[in-house]
């Protein structure tokens, strides 16, 4: 077997740009910035109160500075922080509305659209830079009740739910990029389920990043009723760029009493060439909040993408008995950086958590997994359970484990394992002994690794995430 | 089928083989009996292809194709199987997704269309109980916490649905209660035929009380120092190796 370092390269097959006008603000931000956005978007008051109140707080933050992460640092001012595709004065009201060309980017995408054989049954929100284009499937969501659409919409026709969630889980003041996405968020998911309904589908979501040098500021906001049930899946895929883009999303889950929330992203952002030049840079807050008694969030991701990605799903288990999961893989190659994790903050009595992280790591990549679980006095009976480990392919990548526990209640039941491997040469050796190719050989083995995570994604989910894992470490073994 | 000339082999340096000569003919029933450290897994190794060893002379050719020509998957797939001393434990995957894998590998490079998952599974299934497995080890992972035995079956379970050319078995036997060298034993003689050659690896000769050998060869310090038929075995159940030391060292 040839050196492993040898042999690390990366294909990104979503690298191309689509050649559309962009009704894009000059790059800057400030009070008026903000309110032109919110003027576009025809909000109500309280939206542009809750943009500007939290502007005046991001101003007031030093900028981040983490350990673990190289960044450049970022020049806000240099950012667009509006970007739409060129429209008539309305958002088109279905496909035959739409740009051929951005359909024709989607279809690159193997964005299913339209109800194509693969993704048949699912509803698709497509969110092409700010501005939600599409969405499908309305008609059979809204029988049952549900409402999935975008968070702009969502903004014109159910501003008192807005009103009564948004920020109630990641507050305005959270952390600097909850902040800058509260001042400056575009658009975005937004998802309601009413009390004891069982959402009919699975939602789902494409994200894309195609206007050069626009940051990327969604929102997204999924309430689940008490007694109800959803399954979100989002994901995305960038065209190649230089520059690097700066993301910041923010998403917030409300899950009220015996309600379920199963959220599962596949992210496949565009990471940057083997020399470490360009690619996205992913600064997300995540939050579930389980707040009704017995409720349940899971997050499951599976992460190939982004030069910079810095993303702590986490869960807020405060009603009694209710349950929070974390289910991730985490893969770096060449110069990428991922500084991931969770945390579950235990509330409530008899709460329980299940955190499963791999990372994979190769080329020049370091990956760090923080995990905070967090026991407060009130939470009697919490238990958590958590696995992390690392796989390494090669010599000059590195992974890190920070696990962070705060019991604060003596009835409280931790257990926490950890792993560090390698894809060994007798592996290797094994496989190919039998017939296999060592390219196939190393998926083999990396797909067996990640196998415990991949097993929570919805049955089509993971298939994709096979094929991106593939994608992924290409030539990462030789 | 086999013909091995004056193979040298060295690793880090340090030479293990020094020039083996060995021809395996379809039909035959090789064993390659030596004391610990004499290079039998080496020369094991080195016929399915490690690169960790320097091939510093001889060849090796199998059906008439250099070797060491050959990748070693492109080996496998001409029908050289190897059932290692150690198998590899690869947690999470598989044991029948390996197996299937592999199976639908050699048959592609043969030209066969690939086993679609019904028969596949029924003949699986068939062998599995041929070699008195649960059949939920098909669905662990590939030997994920096996037992020695466990691995050892599982290894000819593998050999059983490749149909190898040549299998290569690298200490088969060690670690086994008498059960399970019964059943081992009753998957390899399944598997001779006028077609296929089969080379034992073995430090002990009770293998040999299960599977008859027709040729015996004895490894000491990288070299071949004598061959015989069975009985060779016997003789060196009741003498040892010293005194093959020692006629080496003279
Ligand atoms: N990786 C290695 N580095 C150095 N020496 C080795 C290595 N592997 C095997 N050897 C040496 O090669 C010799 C033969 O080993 P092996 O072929 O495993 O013997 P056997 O299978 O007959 O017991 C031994 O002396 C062993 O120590
Ligand atoms: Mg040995």
């Amino acid at each position: 077997m040839k050196a492993i370092e040898d042999q690390i390269a990366n294909k990104y097959k979503h690298g191309f740009v689509t050649d559309i006008d962009s009704d894009t603000l000059p790059p800057g931000l400030n009070e008026d910035v903000i309110r032109h956005i919110s003027r576009i978007k025809n909000e109500p008051q309280f939206l542009l109160d809750f943009r500007l109140k939290a502007f005046a707080h991001w101003k007031t933050l030093p900028k981040p500075d983490w350990a673990k992460l190289n960044i450049e640092p970022i020049d806000y001012q240099a950012i667009s922080y509006y970007s739409a595709p060129k429209i008539d004065e309305n958002a088109p009201k279905s496909l035959d509305e739409v740009d051929p060309k951005l359909l024709e980017t989607y279809d690159k995408l193997g964005i299913p659209l339209h109800e194509r054989a693969r993704l048949a049954g699912v509803a698709v929100d497509a969110v092409f830079d700010s501005v939600s284009v599409a969405t499908t499937f309305k008609d059979t969501l809204h029988k049952a009740g549900v409402i999935f659409g975008s968070f702009s919409e969502a903004a014109q026709n159910y501003p008192e739910l807005i009103e009564e969630y948004l920020g109630t889980v990641v507050p305005i003041e959270d952390n600097f990029f909850a902040a800058l996405n509260s001042a400056v968020f575009t658009d975005g998911s937004f998802v309601y389920i009413p009390k004891g309904v069982r959402c009919p589908m699975e939602l789902s979501t494409y994200f894309r990043i195609n206007a050069a040098n626009t940051g990327q500021f969604e929102r997204t906001l999924i309430i689940a009723d008490e007694g109800s049930h959803v399954s979100y899946l989002e994901g995305c895929t960038a065209p190649m760029r230089d520059e690097n883009q700066l993301h910041a999303a923010v998403v917030e889950l409300v899950a009220q009493k015996d309600a379920e929330i199963k959220y599962s992203t596949v992210q496949n952002w565009y990471p940057g060439d083997e020399n470490g030049v360009g690619g996205i840079y992913n600064f997300v807050t995540k939050r579930g909040d389980c707040r009704g008694d017995r409720s349940k969030i899971s997050w499951t991701q599976v992460e190939t993408g982004s030069a910079i990605t810095w993303k702590y799903p986490s869960c807020l288990l405060k009603g009694d008995d209710s349950v929070g999961e974390f289910y991730s893989v985490a893969v770096t190659n060449n110069y990428q950086q991922a500084d991931t994790g969770t945390k579950m903050i235990h509330i409530g009595k008899n709460t329980k958590s299940t955190i499963i992280a791999k990372g994979i790591s190769a080329g020049k990549s370091n990956s760090s997994y923080r995990g905070l679980v967090k026991i407060l006095p009130s939470a009697e009976n919490a238990r958590n359970y958590s696995q992390c480990d690392s796989l390494l392919m090669g010599s000059t990548c590195g992974a890190h484990t920070f696990p962070y526990i705060e019991a604060k209640n003596p009835t409280a039941k931790i257990e926490h394992e950890a792993t560090t491997s390698k894809v060994s040469d007798d592996q290797l050796f094994y496989c190919r002994q039998r017939g296999i190719s060592e390219e196939d050989a190393v998926n083999m083995i990396v797909n067996g690794f990640c196998k415990s995570v991949f097993q929570e994604l919805p049955m089509e989910f993971a298939v994709e995430a096979q094929a991106l894992l593939a994608v992924s470490l290409e030539g990462a073994v030789g | 089928m086999l013909e091995i000339k004056n193979l040298q082999a060295s690793i880090e340096n340090n030479k293990i083989l020094n020039g083996i000569n060995l021809s395996i003919k379809a039909g035959e029933v090789h064993a390659i009996m030596g004391p610990n450290g004499s290079g039998k897994s080496t020369l094991a190794s080195v016929l399915a292809g490690r690169t960790e060893y320097e091939i510093t002379g001889g060849s090796v050719t199998f059906n008439g194709k250099d070797l060491f020509d050959l990748e070693i998957e492109e080996r496998a797939r001409e029908g050289l199987f190897l059932a290692f001393q150690y198998p590899q434990e690869i947690p999470g995957v598989n044991n029948v997704y390996l197996l299937k894998a592999a199976v639908n590998a050699v048959r592609k490079h043969r030209g066969q269309d690939e086993f679609d998952a019904y028969d596949f599974l029924s003949l699986v299934k068939e062998k599995v109980k041929f070699m008195e497995m649960d059949e939920k080890f098909l669905h662990r992972g590939v030997n994920e916490g096996f037992s020695g035995g466990e691995k050892k079956r599982n290894e000819i379970l593998q050999m059983l649905m490749l149909e190898p050319q040549l299998a290569v078995l690298d200490e088969t036997d060690s670690g086994l209660d008498i059960d399970a060298l019964k059943v081992v034993s009753k998957g390899v003689n399944a598997m001779r035929s006028e077609e296929r050659g089969i080379l034992m690896v073995t430090h002990y000769q009770r293998l040999l009380d299960y599977i008859k050998p027709d040729f015996v060869h004895v490894l000491v310090n990288g070299k071949i120092v004598k061959s015989g038929d069975h009985t060779l075995a016997l003789e060196l159940e009741a003498k040892g190796y010293d005194w093959l030391l020692d006629a080496e060292a003279a």
